[in-house]
């Protein structure tokens, strides 16, 4: 440490004064450093300003607070800030893009977007359902089980945040190569199997223990992964409109309640805002919190008691950057400012300096605003739940964070500075990458192709770690993860949340990461596709997205560039398929010694059910129905599961056709609620030959299709109609009483009968001259399907 | 005892998670259930109000140490007394899931000569390891004394869904034989893992999904009037609740684990 730069205040505990003032660039930089603020020199001399203005040097707790408060964690720099891309300039990715579709299409039944910890939109007239997918991939890279249990528990809190009950869970995951060779790996990365089963574990710990059924998800390998682990944590909850309560005052109470603070997590999000290397275990092992389901679910039930009694005025959850991040932006909200008395904070053991316990992110723990009349009731209500709840502070009327330690004033900073840290501007351009499309003939089994397919890490069942994830506690799911006797991959899971009421929600995802090496507009349009069409082949309508950008490091233009062209994708294809934006997260710095992340744009979807018993589930039902293909196959295998299984990327990454698509999704549903539709599978990785295959293990029956009937765009091989993976296309079975009227209701759309469901339990496929170019026995697919991860976990 | 009069009490403690959906199955046949926290409980001490309790599933203080033995001791600490009584009295416990696991540990069960201070079984780490959550199939086994299933003819197949990671029943090594046998002598054997066609798991997973002695799913006492499982009937009470209940043709209206709450309500209409 630089003598003479710090100050040690003569307090009875560890607080110092740090010669900003006076301090020079390069100190500026020193201080950012060893405080491990994480701000750049910019940021560093606005602060400075503001110190010399007030005449004054700031504490060790107000330099932290602000690390904390500017960080790309918690602010979103580079979402907020200008962006200078092929000459123009880009005034905030977000506004510009992504509620800018939103608020273009502006749904009446959004109730709150963007604005809160949760997006909340309308389920029925009484009811709202709060949503938030939340990413943890710098924490999961250094403590997997650890990273990954805690990023379940801080999206089930955000879903705390808008008063909403927290009903089912989402994870998303991406790995490297499970066989990835250790010799291989650098120092500081872990092996991504050892990744793997931290990461699934955690997941399962938290979701397990708290009772919150985990209803769907993905998993991912992408050799970029290996020294990125991508994780995506969602939740859903649901809250009655009316208890929505988000009016805090001068006066309030601050009550801090929950788990006890310590130094877990300290630093957590200026270690997430930079990049992950060799060194990251040691410095930032610290950064990672330490998970305790049981303490989150009492806590959970308190809020929800005090919820329903009315006795709060606001409430926010802790997160990343703690106390100081929900303080300073529950103040800034209500436009008041804050005293905090931090020495009521209660701590897991003694020792901790202020700024320590400002910004500590130790786990489960909320922030409540309570008026004063009500404090003993809250209090009283924690008490019976056996859970720690303290007043810390209040909100006052001035606008300023005035924090105290023991008597002594540790802090003072204007709120309105506090809110206002400098815009970053950043270059960004992008030049799309051209990978040559490959030239190799067709090969001559394409049964054993499609073999190797079902069996590849992609497409594979996921049974052995859905089985570890309670997807059915509270008996609400509806439509299960895994459907039926043989563990049928539905498109999206159904959940039926209220007791007296058939009305449900369909929660699905899309995410295309391969496509995102090609080029990150068409991987953004796929994963926004492949999210609604999963979420329409159940029955959902009325769909709402949310983004979670998973990026390298935005101070590199090129990261930078690839990031706006998602951008540019989110908004057109949101906003041609009227599917608002309602909440998102962005993880940018994801970059380790092997490199950085592959562009990852994972698109949640929330759809409405009107009427859960219409739900479609993707198993055929009866020998002898009819199976049609909806949507148009065209050339493009550019990023799909064929290349990759033939050793090749290529170039024809699939496109979204929006006017298309939209008519096929309007027509599927109206047939969906006709009750037309016996099955309905979606198009993806392994295209249609894997959906055909997992419709027939599914449901335990044969069937037989013939690939001249397949609407198909200048295709002529086999091997390309079976294993394209063109967006916005679906199989569907159709009970043969109900062709007409199915045919009638698909005019309009591209639709066309290719084959039938068997007695027969085998798959087979007639090829484009008439002979048969794929025969197996489902009980061989299926078996392949579940080969893979079938060692368990 | 008309139905409307009869009222249940369903206990939590932090980390009880089942306790919702074990309500709604109660109401939805027409008696009151209320879920109570033990606090509540130990406070106002009215457990001998209701006529039927329930330890529902969970995971009662994390689990720690072994999954449902902190709540059986606390428990018994606090409430010990009443809860003897509320058994001696005849009137019905039922343990789901971690119920099972507390009851077990408390030593309610299987109690072949009422309640013991140690408990004579366990339910261990499932074999293969892991939390596993997936439907099974269990074969009815009791003759008729558990109050809890006698609606259900012996040698029905049920199913229904299990989800932990500590399910497998064991009896100590050296007295296996021996207490399997009074647990048929007494007709406390209440379920059996089986596969759909009613043939015994014989430990085979996943049919025996946690490695399960004798392919125990559940027991009762000697009087038939305390009794835990591990699956969750209240997660199959409805029909919309079934794995597969798309291919609706095949299935029946209502799920099989509606059956165990029906026994118990019709015992207690005509009991008391």
């Amino acid at each position: 440490m630089n003598v003479g730069l710090y100050i040690h205040k003569n307090t009875p505990f560890p607080l110092f004064e740090i010669n900003l003032r006076e301090a020079s660039r390069q100190q500026l930089l020193v201080i950012s450093q060893e405080l491990g603020l994480g701000l750049n020199l910019q940021e560093m001399e606005t602060v400075q300003q503001y110190f010399r203005g007030k005449r004054r040097n700031p504490t060790d707790v107000e330099l932290q607070t602000i690390g904390q408060t500017w960080s790309e964690h918690c602010f979103h720099k580079t979402f907020k800030g200008i962006i200078k891309f092929k000459g123009k300039e880009i005034d905030s990715l977000f506004k510009t893009y992504i509620m800018k579709a939103t608020k273009e299409i502006d749904p009446r039944w959004c109730f709150s977007v963007f604005e809160d910890n949760a997006g909340i939109i309308r389920f029925d007239k009484d009811y709202g359902i709060a949503v938030k997918v939340e990413t943890h991939n710098h924490p999961s890279a250094i403590e997997p089980f650890g990273g990954a249990a805690t990023g379940v528990g801080g999206v089930i809190r955000d879903i705390l945040g808008v008063w909403a009950d927290p009903i089912a869970c989402t994870d998303v995951l991406g790995f490297g190569p499970l066989s990835y060779p250790y010799e291989k790996l650098p120092q500081g990365v872990k092996h991504p199997r050892y990744i793997y089963m931290g990461v699934v574990a955690g997941i399962g710990h938290y979701g397990n223990n708290m009772g919150i059924p985990t209803v769907n998800g993905a998993i991912y390998f992408d050799e970029s992964y290996t020294g990125n682990v991508v994780v995506y944590c969602g939740c859903i909850g649901v809250l009655p409109l009316k208890k929505f309560k988000r009016n805090a005052k001068p006066g309030d109470i601050i009550v801090l309640a929950g788990g006890k603070t310590c130094r877990d997590g300290i630093h957590g999000v200026t270690f997430a805002s930079a990049e992950l290397t060799e060194k990251s275990e040691e410095v930032s092992r610290p950064a990672v919190q330490i998970a305790n389901p049981i303490e989150e679910e009492k806590l959970k039930r308190a809020i929800i008691a005090i919820r329903d009694r009315e006795l709060a005025s606001a409430i926010t959850d802790l997160g990343g950057g703690g106390l100081s991040s929900a303080v300073g932006e529950t103040a800034k909200r209500f436009n008041c400012g804050a005293v905090v008395w931090l020495e009521k904070v209660p701590l897991k053991y003694p020792g901790l300096a202020p700024w320590e316990i400002y910004i500590s992110e130790s786990q489960e723990r909320m922030l409540l605003a309570v008026p004063p009349e009500n404090l003993g009731h809250v209090l009283e209500v924690f008490r019976e739940e056996d859970v720690e709840a303290t007043a810390i502070g209040k909100y006052t009327e001035d606008e300023i964070l005035q924090l105290f330690y023991m008597d002594e004033k540790v802090a003072e900073i204007d709120i309105s500075f506090l809110f206002e840290p400098p815009r970053v501007v950043r270059a960004a351009e992008y030049e799309s990458l051209k990978f040559e499309e490959p030239n190799f003939p067709k090969p001559k089994n394409l049964t054993e192709i499609l073999m190797r397919l079902l069996a590849s890490p992609n497409v594979a069942s996921r049974e052995s770690v859905i089985r570890t994830y309670d997807h059915e506690v509270k008996g609400n799911t509806v439509l299960k993860p895994l459907h039926g006797e043989y563990g049928g991959p539905n498109d999206a899971a159904v959940l039926k949340p209220l007791k007296d009421s058939w009305r449900g929600i369909a929660v699905s995802c899309g995410m295309n990461p391969s496509y995102g090496r090609i080029d990150p507009y068409w991987m953004a349009a796929s994963a926004i596709d492949e999210a609604i069409r999963n979420n329409v082949a159940v029955g959902g309508r009325r769909i709402a997205l949310l983004d979670n950008f998973t990026w390298g490091s935005p101070e590199k233009p090129e990261r930078l560039g690839s990031l706006v062209r998602a951008c540019e994708a989110c908004y057109r294809f949101a906003k041609a398929f009227k599917t608002p934006f309602i909440s998102g997260k962005d993880s940018l710095y994801n970059e380790s010694p092997l490199g950085p992340v592959t562009p990852t744009l994972l698109i949640t979807a929330i759809g409405i059910v009107p009427d859960v018993r219409i739900a479609v589930s993707m198993d055929v039902k009866t020998p002898g129905n009819s199976i049609y293909i909806v949507g148009r196959t065209y050339r493009e295998l550019g990023g799909s599961e064929y290349y990759r299984l033939n050793g090749f990327i290529g170039n024809s990454v699939p496109k979204v056709r929006p006017g298309q698509a939209r008519r096929t999704f309007k027509a599927l549903i109206q047939a969906i609620d006709l009750g037309l539709v016996s099955a309905c599978h979606d198009l993806s990785e392994g295209g249609l030959a894997g959906a055909v295959a997992e419709m027939a293990f599914s449901g335990g029956y044969g069937a037989e299709i013939d690939l001249r009937k397949v609407p198909v765009d200048n295709l002529k091989r086999d091997d390309f109609v079976l294993f394209s993976e063109s967006n916005s296309r679906f199989l569907v079975e159709v009970p043969e009483k109900c062709e007409r009227d199915f045919e009638a209701v698909m005019r309009g759309a591209v639709c066309a009968k290719i084959g039938k469901v068997t007695k027969t339990p085998r798959l087979c496929v007639y090829g484009l001259n008439g002979d048969v170019v794929v025969d197996a026995a489902i009980s061989e697919l299926l078996a392949c399907w579940k080969s893979l991860l079938s060692e368990g976990v | 005892m008309k139905r409307e009069e009869i009222k249940v009490c369903i206990l939590r403690v932090g980390g009880t998670n089942c306790d919702a959906e074990t309500q709604t199955a109660f109401e939805a046949l027409g008696v009151q259930a209320e879920v109570l926290h033990v606090n509540e409980v130990v406070k106002r001490r009215n457990l001998l109000e209701y006529d039927a309790l329930v330890f529902p599933g969970g995971f009662s203080f994390g689990d720690y140490v072994r999954a449902g033995v902190i709540w059986a001791k606390w428990i018994l600490a606090k409430l010990g007394k009443e809860l003897k009584s509320f058994v001696e009295e005849g009137r019905p416990i039922l343990g789901i899931c971690n119920g099972f696991q507390v009851l077990v540990e408390a030593g309610f069960l299987p109690a072949f000569e009422g309640i013991t201070p140690y408990p004579e079984a366990a339910l261990a780490t499932n074999y293969p390891p892991g939390y596993n959550c997936r439907w099974v199939y269990i074969k009815h086994e009791n003759s008729g004394k558990c109050i809890f299933t006698w609606k259900i003819p012996k040698g029905r197949v049920l199913r229904m869904p299990v989800a932990h990671s500590e399910g497998r029943f064991l009896f100590p090594k050296e007295k296996e034989r021996q207490f399997l046998e009074r647990l048929y002598e007494n007709d406390q054997l209440v379920f059996r893992y089986s596969d759909k066609n009613g043939d015994y798991a014989e430990g085979s997973f996943p049919i025996n999904p946690n490695g399960s002695f004798h392919d125990i799913v559940g027991i009762c006492n000697p009087e038939g009037t305390v009794f835990g499982l591990m699956p969750h009937p209240e997660r199959a009470f409805y029909w919309w609740q079934q794995p597969d209940w798309t291919r609706q043709m095949l299935m029946p209206q209502c799920g099989d684990g509606k059956l165990i709450f029906e026994s118990l309500v019709e015992y207690l209409e005509k009991k008391f």
